[in-house]
């Protein structure tokens, strides 16, 4: 095992709204090792892009809080880091990609000026030197024509290629880390496997750990070699990414596995749904948060909230049933 | 198969729509090719899968079928009558036997309307039963697609996406339609709720024997709903076939890209396959390729791709295909 580069404990995010406070986020703890890529699956609303955006200080304050938790990257925690220090950190050390190139892109500003703005800010390039390096970016992430295209604003991209400039920017100061949040939703299939080999070539050229947020347990398979998943706010399991697909533990990962249909299967088997919808935060619940939609429910899940259990070697789990007997484990 | 197990026969069907320049007088400069001589058939009670990436004019041949649009040239052949011959209280009527659900279950629903008025609106229009038989009919209709009867006095904000998504099939059930047009039914809902919604789309389809026109980009959902599955690309049908022959042994180059694009949730199977990364996007249908549309990102592309259209022939026993190399496939 490589060494640990940033160890996330304990992280509660909290917004509060007229109805009452959203528990956004309730104690999430994961590590990241060097060059690793790690996935982060859940529908919208477990808390996925939320404990990102926490991370990078990049959540709105007031209405969000970060209520408690550490996250040390190279000694410091990045959460109690003065907005100045995170300034250094994100787009040099950590950077994001984000799901929406046409929202996260700033339509009245070209191309160039927007690749050569943390060039010029972190690693303090005079202008031509920025703008040769933000060609040489453009190239990197295949776009033709690289340096004339420099003068171009976002509308001129497709959606495909706006996702290659984000990747390039993120990438353009060398980060240790790349967040990449839904990158590929927004996008057509053939244009998602684009991008996502080139997120593997540049992964591999570079060295970068990466964290791929998802809801697509599928891309996540090709790509990660651990994956978390997460629901209402918590971390339900987590494994190496076989280990995660062959020996499923929670009942909720089951069941998302269970709704996918597959393009590979042959028959038509019925798809197996979970019932109910997903969890309401307004309240941080003392019982096991799936456990209204879970068909393997005993009196202790409504009890107390499960902890993350070991299960197998790296695969831990946040279940009081042993699914493979449907009884306590 | 029988002449009268066809339910929907579109023959050449054409949808243009202008792009216009100066404001008195607008003077046409071009059109978007949206669709660009669409031709199937849908037999009764089947699942026909319609699946393109977005732009490909797999929803404008949905409106267009069902004269929400008014195409520009073709037929559209529905229960013997050509829709595109009749209009005003003729269309309406034919309209009961044909409905939509549409995508995003958010914006489709009227949010100053009870959910009660919502799903009877159709029955008002169409001037069926007395106000107490519609209230009744309405209850009926939640419970079918497995809402509370009681929530018929609540607003559609007050409801979970899925829970919309099923508002609005039981407003498409309202009028016992035949046929209806699943417009990307699931694609704005979350993983764990699809499967509710497509499992409901097919006990629905059995008990009603409903047939059913489904759009959507992902391919996976469209296998595993439709019978038979065609493919679109800027405003064309590449290939039509049964969902096995499709999925087992698609004969065009884009529908074999468009296979290996899916990503698969299994991650030796997906280690183990051959991919097939098309490059660069898909044209404008303002200005679409000459010859075959895929050309320009095909990668067994010769010089007659860009000459001829190739036609879209019968290349196995109900295995439509239109490319000039598809028999390289067989």
């Amino acid at each position: 095992m490589s060494d640990i580069l940033l160890d996330v404990q304990g992280l509660e995010t909290q917004f509060k709204t007229p109805d009452g406070v959203v528990h956004a986020v309730n104690g999430v703890s994961f590590g990241l090792n060097e060059g690793e890529t790690l996935g982060i699956v859940g529908e919208s609303g477990c808390g996925k892009s939320v404990t990102m955006l926490s991370l990078l200080k990049l959540i709105p304050t007031p209405p969000g809080k970060i209520t408690a938790g550490s996250a040390n990257y190279f000694g410091h925690d990045l959460l109690t880091m003065s907005n100045d220090e995170i300034r250094h950190v994100r787009g040099a050390q950590i950077s994001m990609i984000f799901q929406d190139p046409m929202t996260s892109l700033n339509p009245v500003l070209t191309i160039g000026l927007q690749l050569t703005e943390p060039l010029m800010l972190h690693l303090g390039m005079d202008k031509q030197q920025a703008l040769v390096r933000a060609a040489e970016l453009l190239e990197m992430v295949g776009i033709p024509n690289a340096k004339d295209r420099l003068s171009d604003y976002p509308h001129q991209f497709s959606g495909g290629m706006r996702q290659r400039v984000m990747i390039a920017m993120s990438l353009s100061c060398s980060p240790q880390i790349l967040i990449a949040d839904e990158p590929t939703t927004a996008l057509d299939v053939t244009i998602q496997a684009q991008i996502i080999e080139l997120v593997k070539r540049l992964r591999d050229e570079l060295g970068m750990a990466i964290i791929w947020i998802t809801h697509d347990l599928g891309v996540v398979a090709g790509l990660a070699r651990r994956v978390i998943v997460m629901y209402g706010g918590y971390i339900i399991e987590e494994a190496p990414v076989n280990e995660l697909y062959f020996n499923t533990q929670h009942p909720y990962t089951i069941g998302l596995m269970g709704s996918l249909p597959r393009v590979d299967e042959s028959g038509h088997p019925r798809l197996v749904s979970i019932d109910g919808s997903p969890p309401v935060l307004y309240e941080k619940p003392n019982h096991c948060p799936f456990a209204p939609r879970c068909k393997y429910a005993m009196e202790r899940c409504w009890k107390e909230n499960p902890t993350m259990e070991m299960v197998a070697p790296d695969h831990r789990v946040a279940c009081w049933v042993d699914i493979k007997t449907g009884r306590a484990r | 198969m029988a002449e009268d197990n066809v339910i929907l026969r579109v023959d050449n069907l054409v949808k243009h729509f202008p792009i216009t320049r100066g404001i008195i007088v607008q003077k046409q400069v071009g059109a978007v090719h949206a669709v660009d001589g669409v031709s199937f058939e849908v037999k009764r009670g089947e699942t026909l899968g319609l699946v393109g990436e977005s732009g490909c004019g797999k929803s404008t041949t949905g409106r267009t079928i069902l004269q929400l649009y008014r195409p520009t040239s073709g037929s559209v052949v529905f229960d013997g009558v050509d829709l595109i011959k009749i209009k005003g209280e003729e269309l309406r009527h034919m309209r009961r036997k044909m409905q939509m659900i549409f995508q995003d279950p958010y914006a489709s629903l009227n949010p100053r309307m009870t959910v009660g008025e919502i799903v009877g609106e159709p029955l008002i229009v169409h001037k069926i039963g007395t106000q107490k038989e519609i209230g009744e009919r309405v209850a009926n209709l939640l419970e079918l697609v497995g809402l509370n009867p009681a929530f018929s006095t609540r607003y559609p904000h007050e409801f979970s996406g899925g829970q919309r998504q099923r508002i609005g099939v039981a407003r498409a059930l309202a009028l016992q339609p035949s046929f209806i047009v699943c417009d990307e039914p699931i694609s704005a809902l979350d993983v764990s709720i699809q499967a509710q919604v497509v499992n409901l789309l097919e006990d629905l389809q059995e008990q009603f024997n409903l047939t059913y026109l489904f759009i959507a980009h992902d391919l996976s959902m469209v296998k595993h709903i439709s019978r038979r599955v065609a493919v679109m690309y800027l405003g064309v049908i590449v290939e039509l076939a049964g969902r096995d022959n499709l999925y087992k042994e698609p004969l065009h180059p884009y529908t074999q890209a468009l296979l290996s694009a899916v990503p698969i949730p299994d991650p030796v199977a997906d280690s183990k396959r051959q991919r097939t990364i098309l490059k660069g996007d898909v044209p404008s249908p303002v200005n679409p390729p000459s010859g075959c549309r895929f050309r320009t990102r095909c990668p067994i592309a010769e010089s007659i791709c860009a000459e001829k259209q190739p036609e879209f022939r019968e290349l196995k026993a109900s295995h439509f295909v239109a490319c000039h190399f598809a028999e390289r496939f067989v």
